[in-house]
């Protein structure tokens, strides 16, 4: 179906005409003939707005979505609420619709976004300078192990199996093509292992990887364990949540040289799981090969205040296989939707729903440790997301759980077969104290019927007493 | 044309969200708690405790919303005005995809759902692939790529895997001199070493210097057809059957693929992986610089080595126990339950030979939901119509550029039929007038254009790449080609003109040596 043209027959004999062939099959006979389809694509054919619109309603209405389920799932996204003034701003063609700003004299919406946005993060994190974004946290993480190697010229990695699991799978896939190695340092009741990160950093390491919270959700002590980094000259790499900089000390207080991270909780739809976009910062020092536009404040030839991209010395359009990296369309329709989210937060609000995550999450925390049959998976401190351990099947308890309308988390045996039993619970603010509570009377019932259809499955268990909660 | 009086826009001071800040405001209101409010001190070690909080303008939401929409009255736009961006492909983006991409079901979706119960979503997902399979001739694709540039680093790993699987370590990737610049940053980013390839003189790759540069040291033949003059490559057969003799793989820069969609496909070309920009060809709107999403298409060979997880489509086993049966059918929507399936979606992490993870989670969803959408709404029909209108209009514009001022001072660079773009020199007007291309582009700005990409491809000298796309009216490559005939004529009068220009624009040419000897990147704050 034609759709979104509007040449006329008219328009295209005067177009022909003008171009001096009698049909448009001739401007494709540059393509040699054994090469030409000749036939039509196996494509349904066209189809009208009001039956598009049908169909992708009908796949829209196959998902459970966070609308129609209460959602305890994190792992990196989360079911923030989302000011209705960042759909608002984010939908105007203004922003929707331009390409990445070249002309600078037409683009200083796009560009000042950048450079507020920088800002932003440039105090979320307390680093000096800020990319305009990068497309997500796992390979920010990659790019940051790239712009490592490039400062310290060294070929290896260490990195924290707190580290967000997708993180290491992208710097591992990325190591490939950067010829490093990658070594990992295990957990120690939900934290990183201090002694097995100093004894694996050496002088070969170019960077050492930390999340924080780390993907348990615990709290790290970024500073302590950075400490081997520093000793040995590596670079720290800290992976955050932004939504916990409000109450947790930033990377930049923490001795971080880079902080990277998962940009969706700041004013992104969950959306599957993307477009979102990730946040590179740093210090001064690496500003030169940081990856990913920058915009720069300037002036023009009248001495009007303006921003450009800046220092595009570092990027694949101008240096090509000098660039200190690839990136060209990254994410700033994302990027904007995080300032405005951010502006709309504000200093204070920013901090207060930090602090009410912390608190939701320690009620949470405690709430599902008192019910029988879950424990803790670890004791360290949380923000907004905590392990359990579960002591029936948690694929049963999920299932049960979702059966009642509740996503309860995301399980951890796939990517940690340590944690069988293992489920990450994520708090937001759009988490009431009654869909905690009931969470947790949830999870319960299904440990209560997962035993007792373990009990009925066996006879002999049948004839042991129960105990009672 | 006005080139003097200030405007209003110009007039107004610009003033950062941060600038704006004023202590006491606020346009948050959060929820209560509902929870005990106990000291963070009790929960967090203080020590791990942030003791200054981030300075966040202070600022209500009215001013929230003057504020970037006075910025936002600051760009230019696709919605607003032609924007011949070469090898960008900035076509109409329909705003059915927006309300697509928005429903619940996608916007709301956490992407650690169980896939049991993200049925829809893969199932789109699926379809988006077998989509783009076809469209590319190759039968497999992995959506997880993020942007072109990443298409092109996962296309060099899996080259790496899949020679690295055959027992062999080779080093080098050949790009022909025209390519985008992000072929050789990937290159790189991937440890491999670039080799340029020349251009002949009809603006393809030179067979003899291919022929040299052709080893069993060769990894892969990065290439873009058309490529970045706008030109099909004639010897793409012969070029193929080379690359492969000699083991190598042969890579395609989907960047313009809107030339040739339903007419002819990189596959059936000899290609072994192909990226397609979602944001170019298939609509997504580009968002002042993303987000996009850069799927790949393989061949059969390549296929073991796709990334990690890869969407699946799993016919039911065990004789009919249905996807119903998997889960308790209680917690299954209706449309899962649709009579008469006997497959479903999955994810598949398991693929022992793949070159993993290039991100997190699946990929830029909702891309994916805008672009098949697009996919709907057009057809196979609509597809082939979308690029043969895009060569018809680009030709066109062409042939008005051909005459006048334009044919003397910016002529074709390479004067044969174009596919979707064609490239002009402006060496003739930097040489008779004393004017530059990027004088000519900023001169277009007071038109109210967006100029086309210039200084680019290198090989041609002063370089302008004009793609008008297919969604353009003949109206507007009529008044784009006035525009131009009026700026050279005004340039041949009086060049000062046109290298002064802009006037119009909420500021005019922007210092950015000073942006990057002294740079500026954050607003200072105290």
């Amino acid at each position: 179906m034609s759709r979104y043209t509007s040449a006329t027959e008219a328009d295209r004999e005067q177009m022909l005409a003008a171009i001096g062939v009698a049909g448009v099959e001739e401007l494709f006979e540059q393509i040699p003939e054994p090469l030409r389809l000749g036939r039509p694509l196996e494509l349904p054919q066209g189809m009208g707005e009001a039956e598009v619109f049908e169909r992708l309603s009908a796949l829209a209405a196959g998902n459970a979505d966070a609308e129609h389920e209460i959602c305890f799932i994190g792992a990196g996204m989360y079911d923030h609420y989302v000011p209705a003034i960042v759909d608002a701003i984010t939908q105007r063609s203004e922003f929707l619709t331009p390409y990445t700003p070249y002309q600078p004299e037409i683009s200083q919406g796009g560009l000042q976004v950048m450079f507020e946005f920088q800002t932003a993060m440039s105090e979320l994190t307390a680093l000096p300078v800020s990319s305009a974004g990068l497309y997500e946290g796992p390979s920010s993480v990659a790019a940051a192990g790239y712009l490592a190697l490039g400062a310290t010229g060294r070929r290896s990695f260490v990195v924290s199996r707190g580290v967000h699991p997708h993180s290491r799978e992208a710097l591992e896939t990325y190591s490939r093509g950067y010829g490093t190695e990658v070594i990992e340092v295990g957990l120690e009741d939900g934290l990183t292992d201090a002694a097995a990160l100093a004894s694996a950093v050496d002088g070969d390491t170019a960077a050492v990887f930390l999340q924080s919270p780390n993907f348990l959700g615990a709290v790290e002590d970024v500073a302590a364990l950075g400490e081997a980094a520093r000793r040995h000259g590596a670079l720290l790499v800290v992976a955050v949540d932004p939504m916990t900089l409000g109450v947790l000390e930033p990377p930049g207080r923490c001795g971080a040289d880079v902080a990277i991270g998962e940009g969706q909780p700041l004013g992104n739809r969950l959306d599957f799981g993307g477009p979102s976009f990730g946040f590179f910062c740093a210090t001064e020092a690496h500003l030169r090969r940081m990856p990913g536009r920058i915009a720069g404040e300037t002036v023009d030839v009248d001495g009007r205040r303006g921003f450009v991209l800046a220092l595009q010395t570092r990027e694949q359009h101008i240096r090509r296989e000098k660039a200190t990296h690839n990136i060209c369309t990254a994410q700033a329709l994302n990027a904007l939707g995080a300032m405005v989210h951010l502006a709309w937060l504000g200093r204070s609000g920013f901090r207060e729903l930090g602090e009410l995550l912390v608190r939701r999450t320690a009620y949470a925390r405690e709430r599902l440790a008192e019910v029988d049959g879950v424990e803790l998976l670890h004791d360290a401190p949380v923000a907004r997301e905590f392990a359990i351990s579960i002591d029936v099947p948690t694929q049963a308890v999920l299932d049960f759980c979702a059966a009642r309308g509740i996503a309860a988390g995301y399980p951890l045996a796939r990517e940690y077969p340590e944690y069988e039993n293992g489920l990450l619970v994520a708090i937001t603010e759009r988490r009431t104290r009654e869909q905690i509570d009931a969470l947790a009377q949830a999870i319960g019932a299904a440990i209560e019927a997962e035993r007792d259809a373990f009990v009925g499955d066996s006879a002999e268990k049948a004839r042991q007493p129960q105990e009672v909660r | 044309m006005s080139t003097a009086a200030e405007t209003p826009m110009q007039r107004e001071r610009v003033v950062t969200i941060f600038e704006r800040s004023k202590e006491g405001r606020r346009a948050a209101a959060l929820p209560p708690a509902g929870v005990p409010e106990r000291p963070l001190e009790e929960l967090i070690p203080a020590a791990l405790l942030r003791a200054e909080p981030p300075r966040l303008p202070e600022i209500s939401e009215p001013e929230i919303v003057r504020h970037y929409n006075r910025l936002s009255r600051r760009n230019f736009d696709l919605d607003t005005g032609f924007y011949p961006l070469g090898s960008c492909t900035m076509k109409h983006n329909p705003r059915l995809n927006e309300r697509v991409a928005a429903l619940p079901g996608h916007a709301r979706l956490h992407p650690a759902q169980d896939p049991r119960r993200a049925q829809g979503a893969l199932e789109l997902m699926w379809l988006l692939q077998e989509s783009l399979a076809e469209i590319c001739g190759l039968p497999h694709v992995s959506l997880q790529p993020s942007a072109g540039s990443h298409g092109e680093l996962a296309g060099l790993l899996l080259t790496r895997a899949y020679h690295a699987d055959r027992g062999e370590a080779r080093h080098k990737v050949l790009t022909p001199d025209t390519a985008h610049g992000t072929n050789p940053a990937s290159v790189t980013m991937a440890g491999y070493e670039v080799v340029k390839v020349a251009t002949n003189e009809r603006g393809g790759v030179e067979m003899d210097d291919l022929r040299a540069k052709v080893s069993e040291d060769v990894a892969c033949l990065m290439l873009t057809n058309p490529n970045t003059l706008g030109l099909f490559d004639e010897n793409i057969a012969e070029i193929a059957a080379m690359i492969h003799e000699a083991g190598g793989t042969l890579y395609y820069d989907g960047a313009n693929l809107n030339a040739v969609m339903g007419h002819s496909r990189p596959g059936d070309m000899g290609f072994d992986i192909v990226h397609v920009n979602l944001h170019k060809s298939f609509s997504q709107p580009h968002g002042g610089g993303g987000p996009g999403a850069g799927p790949i298409a393989v061949s059969e060979r390549i296929e073991p080595f796709l990334p990690r997880p890869q969407v699946v489509r799993r016919e039911v086993e065990n004789g009919g126990r249905s996807l119903a049966a998997a889960a308790p059918p209680d917690q299954l929507l209706p449309a899962l339950t649709g009579a008469g399936k006997n497959y479903y979606f999955d994810l598949d992490h398991g693929r022992p030979r793949s070159i993993g993870r290039l991100r997190g989670f699946q990929g830029n969803f909702g891309v994916f939901v805008r672009s098949y959408a697009y996919i709907l709404s057009l057809g196979a029909d609509g597809l082939a119509e979308a690029s043969e209108t895009a060569v018809l209009n680009a030709n066109y514009l062409k042939a008005l550029l051909a005459q006048g001022r334009a044919g003397k001072h910016i002529p074709i660079a390479f004067d044969r039929h174009c596919m979707h773009e064609f490239v002009l020199s402006g060496a003739p007007m930097k040489r008779s007038l004393g004017v530059k291309t990027l004088d000519l582009a900023k001169r277009l700005l007071d038109f109210g254009f967006h100029p086309p990409t210039v200084y680019f491809p290198l090989l041609v000298e002063e370089a302008l790449m004009v793609e008008p796309t297919e969604t353009e009216t003949k109206e507007s490559l009529d008044d784009f080609a006035a525009a131009i005939e009026e700026i050279l004529a005004e340039a041949e009068a009086d060049p000062e003109i046109t290298r002064k220009a802009p006037y119009t624009t909420p500021v005019r040419r922007l210092d950015e040596v000073r942006a990057t000897r002294r740079p500026v990147v954050r607003q200072p704050l105290d």
